[in-house]
């Protein structure tokens, strides 16, 4: 047994550290399924028997399996874990924060590689999702269906010729599918030209949302865009409408990033530089200026001013430097002003550490 | 952009909102969405509250108020949710509220997802079979319509001839279902 240990020594999941199709733009495709078993009280008013059943179930059935490339699940009860460390899974997107509201009697079902990860009695009885590096939501889509049919295996889900997958909520009915794309717009969000384009994504029955924004904004310029419907329309042809945007919103990103490096270059590179600076010697840093100071590092490596820096070490940075990661890694509880200083110093050891090993 | 409940923070959830038919621009923050109740969580970009209550408040208008009473009262015999329940906290007791409340669930949906009401997409391997079986038959019959007015007719007798086949074969595994029970 691998135990909780293996998902919390690293910040980045081995599928992150792999460059994906349009790495320098997409970071990750999810597709995440929702599924209820048949006859049996949706986790919101089932009793606390009928919950542990499940588990148990659950637990019994697919603890320590593997299936394809996906190998040795690992079982997760939330009840066993600390606090910090359900947040670290939070923080590497392998948990929700509502798994979190019901740890008396929740778990969560991680693959070795933890490119999949399935919850157990979150809002719905099972929350299946998949990710993968990149823009690849046909190939998630592909690889989630083995997951869902595999699970069916041994589970009877709740499913109506005219409903679909039912669900717990009547916004995720039909397929129980949310696919989403995680994206890095640094030029798309300067220039406000993101913005004009919402209304155009949202009619077409997808969402943009920021992401990491603790309170509100979009930390450092990454943002997720998914649908919204789920009834009435194909798994199919909900990707291609997300793929049809996403493809666009790249164009366009690449676009504005050219016109950036054309028309104020030395602005642009000042603008880089700085932040590196600021990455590199700062002694106290908010999550919030380091989250802004890394998107601005990650253009200057996509634009190629900055060489010796790999990318993969910016996707491990922002999850690293978020407040329960970096408590997990500093190995005890830290107060806000404490976390600004270990922010800071784990992102210069880190920086400095790779830029000796060109 | 900035939020237009706060005007402080910038604006990171937009959608458009649709009650009664009237199209509304929402374009707030984190913070403002998870107030005014459009989000829940980090997964829900969407004011199902409101559209709920609406649906419920909307309905008031137009039905007799022992109906309305009837309606209220509905309670799934699976989990014993009741349609005011539903109505009030927006989410399902379990997979039998849906055909509790089914004849009462296409406004709501349809608001929800974009005016659609019927599944399309994936369906259960081990219990769809003549769920699957089903669709398929339609799909074929949509495709010989396709080729008769294409004239292609070659094409559209053998497709004719999938068509007998298959629905021998549902038949026959409807019988079954039968004699078994
Ligand atoms: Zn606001
Ligand atoms: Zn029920």
């Amino acid at each position: 047994m691998m135990g909780l240990e293996h998902f919390m020594n690293e910040a980045i999941s081995p599928w992150l550290k792999e460059e994906g199709p349009d790495s320098d733009i997409v970071m990750s495709s999810r597709i995440r399924l929702a599924r209820n078993l048949d006859g049996v009280s949706f986790p919101l008013i089932a009793n606390e028997k009928q919950l542990e059943e499940i588990l148990y179930f659950v637990e019994k059935e697919f603890n320590q399996r593997s299936y394809a490339s996906y190998s040795d699940f690992e079982f997760l009860r939330l009840s066993e874990l600390k606090q910090i460390q359900k947040q670290a899974l939070v923080e590497k997107h392998l948990i929700s924060p509502h798994l979190i509201e019901r740890s008396d009697n929740a778990a969560v079902l991680i693959s070795k590689n933890e490119q999949v990860s399935i919850m157990v009695n979150e809002e719905d009885h099972i929350r299946a999702q998949l990710y993968f590096p990149g823009f690849q939501l046909e190939r998630a889509l592909k690889e989630s269906f083995q997951i869902d049919d595999w699970l069916e295996e041994k589970l009877d889900f709740a499913f109506d010729e005219k409903f679909g997958y039912l669900t717990t909520c009547p916004t995720n009915v039909g397929t129980g599918m949310r696919a989403s794309v995680m994206m890095h717009l640094p030029a798309l969000a300067i220039t406000s030209r993101l913005n004009r384009m919402v209304p155009a994504i949202n009619q077409i029955g997808l969402v943009v949302r920021g992401l990491y924004g603790e309170g509100s904004e979009a930390r450092g310029n990454i943002f997720q865009i998914s649908n919204q419907v789920t009834l009435g329309r194909s798994e199919e042809d909900i990707i291609e409408d997300l793929n049809g945007i996403v493809q666009k919103l790249i164009e366009q990103e690449r676009e504005v990033r050219q016109n950036l490096v054309q028309e104020t270059p030395i602005e642009l590179e000042n603008k880089i530089y700085r932040s590196l600076g600021t990455l590199k010697y700062s002694r106290i840093i908010e999550s919030k200026e380091a989250a802004q100071c890394l998107s601005d590092v990650r253009l200057g490596i996509d634009l190629g001013f900055i060489h010796n820096i790999p990318r993969s070490i910016l996707n491990e940075l922002v999850v690293l430097t978020q407040p329960a990661f970096l408590q997990q890694y500093a190995k005890k509880r830290l107060s806000a002003s404490e976390r600004d200083i270990f922010r800071a110093s784990l992102i210069r050891e880190r920086l400095t550490l790779e830029e000796k090993e060109e | 952009m900035e939020c237009q409940e706060c005007h402080q923070n910038p604006a990171t959830i937009h959608f458009t909102q649709v009650i009664n038919g009237d199209k509304n621009e929402i374009h707030v923050c984190e913070k403002c969405a998870v107030e005014k109740g459009y989000i829940h969580h980090k997964e829900e970009p969407y004011s199902l509250h409101h559209l709920l209550s609406g649906l419920f408040h909307f309905d008031t208008d137009l039905m007799q108020q022992s109906q309305q009473n009837k309606k209220a009262t509905l309670t799934c015999n699976n989990c014993g949710m009741t349609y005011r329940q539903f109505a009030k906290i927006g989410k399902f007791g379990c997979s039998q509220c849906y055909l509790t409340f089914n004849e009462h669930l296409n406004p709501l949906l349809r608001r929800v997802h974009g005016g659609n009401t019927m599944h399309e997409g994936k369906i259960p391997k081990r219990q769809g079979t003549s769920i699957y079986q089903r669709k398929q038959l339609r799909d074929m019959r949509e495709k010989l319509r396709n080729l008769i007015e294409e004239e292609a007719f070659e094409k559209a007798a053998e497709v004719r001839d999938q068509i007998k086949e298959l629905e021998r074969t549902i038949g026959q595994s409807e019988e079954g279902e039968h004699d078994g029970s």
